[in-house]
């Protein structure tokens, strides 16, 4: 028992003698707790060779108290003689000691095939780079899978839960309006700032408005709020969907004969990628008044002039480009974060790893296929 | 009684304004088996959460020894259950480390004994339980039933002076269950651990209960207390019938 050890308890000790020819006897004495200092099993293997004995008999009568630390102790001694072949006789312990022992060993069955060991640094460098088909097939997969369902979802055939995509579309939605406003508000100033600088070296400032609301409608305003996004939904999507992994209720789904990637991926892949246009709208915006901030008071110029003059150079093709752009961005989100939520093992571990990697992979992917955008946008001219 | 190493007192048991038991009175004495049983939803898990403040009582306390637990702070607390392991319905093991981890975490905190002693524990633990050999398995690559042998051993880490069991046979084959029951048994016999278990598995309960409380879910209170056999055989109807059903499928007689 783990009580408080008794101050005037008798320290554990043990004795080892020979009894007839070949017998070692043992002999235990004083308190055997896990907390103290107690003899352990090679302290025996060691007297059992000097001794050159074939047998052991051990005797606990002179032992005051207990707690596992003589049960671990005891099973250490009867394993070594076990390994060697050496007969115990333990009739001198207390019997529920005799029958606990028993208990164990009963159960200490050969252990099953251990794993395999670590492979070396050089081995999983390999492994990994060879992993690159595997992984290039199951992103194909997921994709042409999802694309699958999305078809399903458009013809009004997949099974997923109304009231889950209301949710989602809240939160990709409404839910992150403050953020996005306050980042690209935020933008929309260190870019004006930015711009004057650089132009009043050549007396150009008086193009800030331009400028900044060219930047912000096309790419600014759809860059920032994914990468916002991404680290909103993408994180919570992957830890969420890691979850159910852990708890078997994607396994749940799975045997009802309904499609994770339909109940779980098509709803978030729909609702984000239908959010993204309007936070990206209204991104714009924020990003153009932020933009006007600056302008107004470092250039003295008319809130009403500046917008004017943002509204003159911004066309209709500028803004929708953004716009498809940000739906885009919104896909890689969902996929990218579902995909990494699914892929997890079923461990509180992998939760958080999912969620880690899902904001990485959102990031970069998204931040690739910008510069995708840019060079097919320049290549039409658009 | 002094012997009383649990006390429960005029325990109300409530969600918000849903009564879930009243007016539980009973006392756990060192070095018994004390089970728990009762209907499936009738409040023998929230029973246990009670008793280890993971719940607080509607009315009435939980005593440890003659230490009100309820109305103690979140250091004496903490230090009475220091004194308890606990094996949960769903085990509970923790899913990023291996089992040994799993077991070897309570002693790391709250012992000083060397890496090499503690591995020496984790072993012993394991084995008792019937896992020597998967140290090294994670959690989600055991079946259900060795995730609750796992979590046992690791319950029993610290030697604890009470253990509470929540279901230990549920997802265990009858053999495992009853040499689990037999681990129960050597358990107090060996190190004294009083256990508290929670359970409706019948052989279970005649097999190790010093006593037994019948909860009834139905009349929200406890209806029954004794030694299983006697409960059994004389107990209230209910009991008697909670008795019988477990013995399976009977001859009708022709
Ligand atoms: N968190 C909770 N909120 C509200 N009610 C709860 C909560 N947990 C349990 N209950 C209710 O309390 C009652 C008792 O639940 P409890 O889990 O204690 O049952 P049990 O006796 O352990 O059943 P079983 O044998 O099936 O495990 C049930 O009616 C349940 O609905
Ligand atoms: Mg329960």
């Amino acid at each position: 028992m783990a009580r408080e050890g008794d101050q005037t308890e008798a320290l554990a000790a043990m004795e080892a003698s020979r009894e007839g020819d070949s017998t070692l006897l043992l002999r235990l004495r004083g308190t055997w707790r896990l907390a103290g200092t107690l003899p352990s099993a090679a302290d025996v293997t060691r007297e059992l060779e000097r001794a050159g004995a074939t047998a052991l008999r051990v005797d606990a009568s002179g032992i005051a108290g207990w707690d596992s630390g003589l049960v671990v102790f005891l099973f250490g001694v009867l394993e070594t003689c076990r390994a060697r072949g050496l007969p115990v006789d333990h009739e001198g312990l207390p019997p529920p000691l005799v029958r606990m022992l028993a208990l164990v060993q009963e159960a200490a069955l050969p252990p099953p095939s251990s794993q395999a060991p670590k492979p070396r640094w050089l081995e999983r460098l390999g492994r990994r780079a060879l992993g690159w088909r595997e992984r290039v097939r199951d992103v194909a997969s997921f994709v042409g899978e999802t694309t699958v369902a999305l078809g399903r979802f458009v013809t009004g055939r997949a099974r997923f839960r109304g009231q889950d995509l209301g949710l989602l579309l809240e939160g990709a939605g409404p839910g992150a309006l403050p953020i996005v406003a306050l980042v690209n508000f935020l933008v929309g100033i260190i870019l004006a700032f930015v711009g004057i600088t650089q132009l009043r070296r050549f007396g150009a400032e008086y193009y800030v408005a331009d400028i900044v609301g060219i930047a912000v409608a096309r790419d600014m305003a759809a860059l920032i709020t994914a990468i916002v996004l991404a680290g909103r939904s993408g994180a919570a999507y992957a830890a969420q969907i890691a979850t159910m992994k852990v708890t078997q209720e994607v396994d749940a789904l799975r045997t009802l004969g309904i499609s994770p990637v339909e109940f779980l991926v098509v709803p978030r892949l729909v609702a984000i990628t239908l959010m993204m246009p309007l936070l990206t709208l209204f991104a714009d915006l924020m990003g153009i008044l932020g933009g006007a901030a600056v302008g107004t008071t470092m250039m003295n110029q008319a809130v009403a002039s500046y917008l004017r003059q943002t509204a003159q150079s911004v066309t209709q093709g500028d803004i929708v480009g953004g716009l498809v752009k940000s739906a885009v961005y919104g896909a890689l989100i969902a996929l990218t974060g579902t995909a990494r939520g699914l892929e997890a093992e079923r461990s509180s571990e992998r939760v958080g790893e999912a969620a880690t990697k899902a904001v990485v992979t959102g990031v970069v992917a998204i931040i690739a296929a910008c510069g995708i955008f840019q060079y097919v946008f320049f290549l039409f001219g658009w | 009684m002094t012997d009383a190493i649990l006390t429960v007192r005029n325990l109300t048991m409530a969600f918000g304004d849903r009564v879930v038991m009243e007016g539980l009175d009973f006392q756990i004495r060192r070095g018994e088996i004390y089970v728990v049983m009762g209907g499936s939803g009738c409040g023998k898990s929230t029973l246990l959460r009670h008793m280890l403040g993971l719940q607080e009582p509607a009315a009435g306390e939980v005593l440890f020894g003659e230490e009100s637990f309820t109305r103690a702070g979140p250091a004496d607390r903490e230090r009475l259950l220091r004194r308890v392991g606990v094996l949960y319905q769903g085990s509970a093991l923790w899913t990023s480390m291996t089992l040994a981890e799993n077991v070897a975490l309570p002693l790391q905190q709250f012992t000083k004994l060397s890496a090499a002693r503690i591995q020496e524990v984790v072993e012993l633990k394991l084995a008792l339980v019937g896992l020597h050999g998967f140290e090294s398995f994670h959690p989600w690559e055991l079946s259900g039933g060795m995730q609750k042998r796992a979590g046992l051993a690791r319950a029993i880490a610290l030697d604890p002076e009470i253990l509470f069991i929540d279901e230990p046979s549920a997802s265990l084959d009858p053999p495992t269950g009853r040499r689990l029951d037999r681990l129960i048994r050597e358990l107090r016999d060996a190190l004294g651990t009083t256990v508290v278990v929670v359970t409706h598995d019948v052989a279970s309960i005649v097999g190790i209960a010093s006593r037994a409380l019948f909860l009834d879910g139905e009349a929200r209170r406890a209806i029954a207390e004794g030694p299983p056999a006697e409960l059994r055989d004389h107990g209230p109807d209910k009991v008697r019938a909670f008795f019988a059903g477990g013995r399976g499928l009977e001859p009708s007689p022709s």
